[in-house]
């Protein structure tokens, strides 16, 4: 048994870590991250140039990564920095196109010359891949999709759509009418509707890949929370430690001191589970895992997220603190690619 | 980043796994799989197969007879005996007295006691808290007054486990009261035949007894008796708890118990269907097994950290406090699940359509409300954590 990451991978968390440090302060992130493209097209090239992209692409099609591992380092530290750009969509893409051949687009993906997004849920199915509405119809070589995908991340800044539709097979094309918008917590998501768009089909059984793609969003949430978790525990330490009220500083209370340790314990049990579930991303109990994760991580992030948010008092509620927005992105990454209770009912199975 | 066992480790598993298979006796593990209290004899027995493979010190060093374990090691054997419904080892002489012995103990007191604890000649119980000292252990006021060559002690200890079966116990005494508390406390070894020591039981809510208290009126000890140096008791009270712990995050007890309740959720109805076919029920059951997924690595993590020699502290109440919620938890659901037939008390004979192994599950769940209580309360455990991040 061994928790240690290989030298590259620790060379690739803390080259990361490094840039956002230097270059992604909380300010520029809420100034990119809530206004349209909901995300700042510089940073997005800068991540390319440094690797980062190339890391969640395996050694096959060009990259040096894909594993696991790989993943969750890189999301961990997205997640310490609060990054807003759109990894998730990007990670999403990339795992599906790796799969079909199209090396040229995995290229100019991990070069971030293009932007991709993978629209697989719709408005009155937003968790699950069966009843989909959007169709696809074959004309002479090429196939038209019609139907309105929803929750499809990164869809304002893309270029490039993963299209799942109704028959199970799984489209590429590059127009749709994509109504964007901002999220809660920030970065940008979308409405893409496809009328009559033409298209061409990767595969006509998609659904299997499609669920391994997810699981690897899955992951990726998880190792992004438990990044955020990391800082505003220490946050929260840190202001519990300077606050004065009664004559003395806060954290002397012992009724806070125990809800701060109780975040504490939550936050290492989200590592060990996404730790877990790193480690069976490639193997067969690849879905039971990543459910046990993301149903932890549901719960785990939630209560720190609004833990903290109780603990610091007033200051937490504001836009100005950068807690605030931790505390938004820990209890809205439950909502992405399946809540708790849709893990739970993954995990019976 | 590797998450398996090394090829030693799962080799050392299989032996584990191997011995347990052929020298548990079955009606030993049969008790346990039907949560029945254990006699006096049935641990004896245990404990003697245990010795003679060598497996019974699992915290001393080789040279006094232990295994020289790793506390990898250990978390395996612990495991693998809690998923066999193995006794579990009592630890007072074998993992509390003994290293404290080994740490502290004069070569006479080593000599001589260590192999009794091993051969079983000698049954140890804990006096240290009493009916004014719990959590402020350092508050203890059972005194120990030199005369001559003896201690006259005088006093209460209470919450001492099984010792209705031992027939000596260690006490944390009071030998001084000028200073701080913890500076005027001792470590003395206590023959419970000594004049002036009355042992009486205690009855738990489940209806168990399992602990005692132990009167002190004018006992006389040799002076001999002491471990360590005079007042210098607290260091090594503190040693234990630090340094001694074994089976901490009950990882091994959760998972056989996790495995129960979930044979028990098909074997019993709601609303005239299987409990396993109740989305609700079974989704708390899937998120505990979350839970414990995640402290089965968390608990792997902090015993690496430990052989990579960081200190243990924070690490260890964390385990303690996210390892008893997880089994109370368990057997809470448990408990729930037997529906109105988790009621009966002494109700022999009766079939109540449950398994066997459900008998005395309520009266474990009851029972193991301690768990959250003993070994520094959890609240305890959260203020030693709280040292660790905020200082002071």
């Amino acid at each position: 048994m061994d928790f240690k990451h290989t030298e590259d991978r620790r060379m690739l968390g803390d080259s990361l870590r490094r840039y956002l440090t230097d270059k992604y302060d909380i300010e520029h992130r809420n100034k990119s991250a809530y206004s349209a493209p909901f995300h700042d097209p510089g940073t997005w090239q800068e991540l390319a140039e440094l690797g980062i992209l190339s890391a969640l692409v395996p050694p096959a099609n060009g990259g040096f990564g894909g594993e696991g591992f790989d993943i969750s380092v890189v999301f961990e530290e997205f997640g310490r920095a609060l990054c807003a750009e759109p990894m998730l969509a990007t990670l999403l893409g990339l795992n599906l196109l790796c799969r079909y051949e199209q090396q040229e687009l995995v290229n100019e993906l991990m070069a971030g010359t293009r932007k991709v997004a993978v629209a697989v849920f719709e408005p009155d199915n937003s968790d699950s891949l069966t009843d989909l509405q959007t169709t696809a119809e074959q004309s002479g070589d090429s196939w038209l999709l019609n139907g309105t995908k929803s929750v499809v991340y990164g869809a304002p800044t893309a270029d490039l759509f993963v299209v799942l539709a109704s028959d199970g097979g799984l489209y590429l094309t590059e127009d749709g009418e994509v109504a964007g918008y901002a999220m809660i917590d920030g970065g940008g998501a979308g409405q893409v509707t496809f009328d009559a768009t033409p298209a061409t089909q990767l595969t006509d059984d998609g659904v299997a890949d499609v669920e391994a793609a997810l699981d690897a969003g899955r992951l990726a949430l998880c190792a992004e929370a438990v990044g955020a978790m990391d800082v505003l525990l220490a946050m929260t330490v840190e202001y519990l430690s300077q606050r004065q009220q009664f004559g003395t500083v806060i954290a002397t209370f012992q009724a806070l001191q125990h809800r701060t340790v109780d975040m504490a314990v939550e936050v290492e049990q989200c590592r060990s589970i996404t730790t877990l579930a790193a480690s069976k991303l490639d193997t067969p109990e690849r879905a039971r895992y990543v459910a046990m994760a993301k149903n932890l991580i549901g719960r785990g992030a939630t209560l720190v997220g609004e833990e903290a948010t109780q603990l610091h008092g007033g200051i937490g509620m504001t836009w100005e603190y950068a807690g605030s927005h931790y505390a938004k992105r820990l209890i809205m990454i439950d909502h992405q690619l399946g809540d708790r209770f849709i893990q739970q009912q993954r995990m019976a199975s | 980043m590797d998450l398996t066992l090394t090829p030693e480790e799962q080799a050392f598993r299989d032996e584990v796994r191997e011995f347990l298979k052929t020298s548990l006796p079955e009606d030993l593990a049969l008790k346990g799989e039907n949560l029945e209290e254990l006699s006096k004899s049935d641990v004896e027995r245990w404990h003697a197969i245990l010795n003679a493979r060598g497996w019974l010190a699992v915290t001393w060093p080789v040279e006094y007879g232990g295994t020289g374990w790793t506390a990898v090691e250990r978390n395996i054997f612990e495991e693998e005996c809690a998923m066999a419904n193995a006794p579990r080892i009592v630890p007072f002489g074998l993992n509390m007295l003994g290293p404290v012995l080994i740490k502290f103990g004069s070569e006479e007191q080593k000599a001589e006691i260590l192999p009794r604890i091993l051969d079983g000649t000698d049954w140890w119980c804990q006096g240290y808290s009493e009916p004014g000292a719990g959590s402020d252990l350092a508050s203890l006021k059972t005194r120990a007054v030199r005369d001559g060559d003896e201690y006259v002690i005088n006093g209460q200890k209470t919450w001492t486990t099984l010792g209705q079966y031992a027939n000596k116990i260690f006490c944390l005494v009071r030998t001084a009261t000028e200073g701080k508390p913890q500076q005027g406390i001792s470590f003395v070894l206590v023959d419970l035949d000594t004049p002036g020591i009355e042992m009486r039981p205690i009855r738990l809510l489940e209806g168990g007894h399992e602990v005692n208290e132990v009167f002190f009126t004018d006992a006389r000890v040799p002076v001999a008796n002491l471990v360590g140096e005079e007042n210098q008791g607290w260091t090594i009270a503190k040693y234990l708890l630090t340094h001694e712990r074994t089976n901490i995050a009950g990882v091994g007890f959760s998972t056989r118990d996790l495995a129960k309740l979930k044979r028990l959720t098909e074997a019993v109805k709601r609303n005239g269907r299987p409990l396993a076919e109740d989305p609700v029920f079974m989704g708390k059951i899937y998120e505990l097994e979350a839970d414990l997924e995640a402290l089965r690595i968390t608990n792997m993590r902090m015993l690496q950290q430990a052989k990579d020699g960081a200190a243990p502290g924070a690490e260890s109440s964390m385990l303690k406090i996210k390892g008893t919620v997880i089994r109370q938890a368990i057997g809470s659901l448990y408990r729930t699940a037997l529906g109105p037939q988790a009621a009966p008390f002494e109700a022999d004979g009766i079939d109540f359509g449950i398994p066997t192994e459900a008998m005395y599950a309520t009266a474990a769940y009851f029972n193991n409300r301690k768990l959250s209580i003993y070994g520094g309360s959890n609240e305890i455990q959260r203020n030693i954590i709280a040292k660790g991040m905020f200082g002071g």
